[in-house]
């Protein structure tokens, strides 16, 4: 592993985004937009908006830092310059941690926005303000990000992994406790439910709108969220083959 | 003695399982030397070069670059290799191209910035540094891909097809430069489907269906089949090679 390799490479992913300044404005301001779209859907329900709105700040970062990334990488899968990386002195984890961090850095102003856009425009009221809020956003965003990363060996072409969308993230959202809570799904989804990671992180943003203090279940969501992305950093390492 | 730049040992590789691309390829590659490797497309060329920058598992015999076997971690900062497909990012300029993959070899700062601008010169890009390499011609961003393969003056070049489509002037002023490199000591592998570039090479591979039809200097293929020129020299050997 190498710190300055790690940098250059989420250095150099940072500024194809800022390249491509269409996917840039994409990635920023539709996870907003969505929000104020929700707002106009619950016009004269605050409080089942103010309910929702949180756990659909800990959704939209997830999916789309899972898309972007997915795809990006298969890019680098498919133009060649994988191939030539790997011939070269950088460390597959170095690889995997410059995505990561690029991608995450780009998730946070996502989610930093989509937060500022509901705590002040949407009026929004959480009883544990807006730092866990924030927090578990970005946390979000990185785990979305780690599993587009290792989706993405799943995937041959930027078409799969588009529809890759629809079996890894959909059931995730319709179990999470967003439609409808958890306790009163099919046991055996209550169990799949408990082993995936959007679970906990739509958990976590439950806790902050409820609880007025930082709870130690609110931490222990956000570590197993981070977990959960580390883990599939290092597998989405062991995914990239020196040999093929 | 000199230790050869590769050494390839009953070399068997089978893609997909059963079709074999190599099979049983023994050779001895000299350092100093543009090797051309030649032959139809589907000889296997891109195979061996590929087992030979360590990208390619292989099913039998061995390949040892400079001594080491191949893909080994020491060999990764001495040789470079450019893949058929360009292998650079079309979303980033010129220079924000060789700036990444400097970084790669552990050039940055003033060290990247002076290297910088001696590939830019030595592929006559300068003027192009700042355009992204998606607005490039095909022989321009050509041109970016071969200076990211002479990065840090690898003692090995592996270059795939690196003249395919271009220009008549500009592929002349390539194979000036690739002469004066090999004449400071870099081993060049070239693979190439055009015979006609065969006659600058100064060891050639005659490739066909994964076996080794020839190897040797391009007037002792001339020679030994009596022909006048590369192409007559690969028909003729395809020709006894079936009468036998």
């Amino acid at each position: 592993m190498s710190p300055a390799r790690t940098f250059a490479t989420a250095r150099r992913v940072l500024t194809q985004l800022r390249h491509d300044k269409r996917t840039l404005l994409l990635a920023l301001l539709v996870p907003s937009l969505l929000l104020i779209l929700l707002r106009l859907v619950f016009y004269d329900n605050l409080i089942q908006f103010s309910a929702i709105t949180p756990m659909m700040l800990g959704i939209f970062p997830l999916v789309m830092m899972f898309l972007i990334t997915s795809i990006s990488t298969l890019r680098e899968r498919t133009s060649g310059t994988l191939d030539r990386l790997l011939t070269q002195p950088i460390s597959k984890l170095d690889f995997m941690f410059g995505y990561a961090l690029a991608f995450t850095v780009l998730g946070a102003i996502q989610a930093g926005l989509a937060c500022l856009v509901s705590f002040t425009l949407l009026d929004i009221n959480v009883a544990g303000g807006y730092l866990p809020v924030i927090v578990i956003a970005i946390a979000a965003a990185f785990l979305g990000t780690t599993l587009g990363l290792l989706v993405s060996a799943f995937a041959t072409s930027e078409f799969q992994a588009v529809q890759l969308v629809m079996p890894i993230m959909i059931p995730q959202i319709l179990t999470c406790g967003l439609f409808s809570p958890r306790e009163h799904m099919a046991p055996f989804l209550q169990f799949f439910a408990g082993i995936m990671p959007l679970s906990y992180s739509v958990d976590a943003m439950k806790q902050a709108t409820q609880s007025i203090t930082w709870s130690n279940t609110l931490t222990l969501d956000i570590v197993i969220v981070l977990a959960f992305g580390i883990a599939a950093l290092v597998l989405g390492a062991v995914t990239i083959q020196r040999q093929e | 003695m000199t230790i050869p730049a590769v050494i390839t040992k009953n070399l068997t590789v089978k893609l997909g399982g059963s079709t074999v691309a190599l099979d049983d390829v023994s050779i001895t590659l000299a350092e100093g030397k543009i090797i051309g490797v030649i032959g139809p497309s589907g000889a296997g060329k891109t195979t061996l070069i590929r087992a030979i920058v360590g990208r390619q598992a292989f099913h039998g015999g061995s390949v040892e670059v400079f001594g080491l076997p191949a893909g080994s971690a020491k060999l990764r900062s001495r040789i470079s290799y450019m893949t058929q497909s360009l292998s650079v990012y079309a979303d980033l300029t010129v220079t924000e191209n060789l700036r990444y993959f400097c970084a790669m070899l552990g050039i940055n700062g003033a060290a990247a910035k002076k290297e910088i601008a001696t590939l830019l010169d030595t592929v006559d890009m300068q003027k192009l540094a700042d355009q992204l390499v998606s607005r490039l011609s095909g022989g321009q961003k050509q041109r970016v891909s071969l200076a990211v393969s002479l990065i840090g003056a690898p003692k090995l070049m592996v270059l795939d097809e690196p003249t395919v489509g271009l220009d008549p002037v500009l592929r002349a002023r390539l194979w000036t430069l690739f002469k004066h490199l090999a004449k400071n000591g870099t081993t060049l592998i070239i693979a190439s489907h055009a015979m006609d570039e065969a006659e600058h090479c100064n060891d050639l591979l005659l490739l066909r269906d994964g076996r080794v039809l020839a190897h040797g200097s391009p007037a002792d293929l001339r020679k030994q089949t009596k022909t006048d020129t590369i192409e007559q020299s690969f028909l003729h050997l395809v020709k006894s090679k079936v009468a036998a």
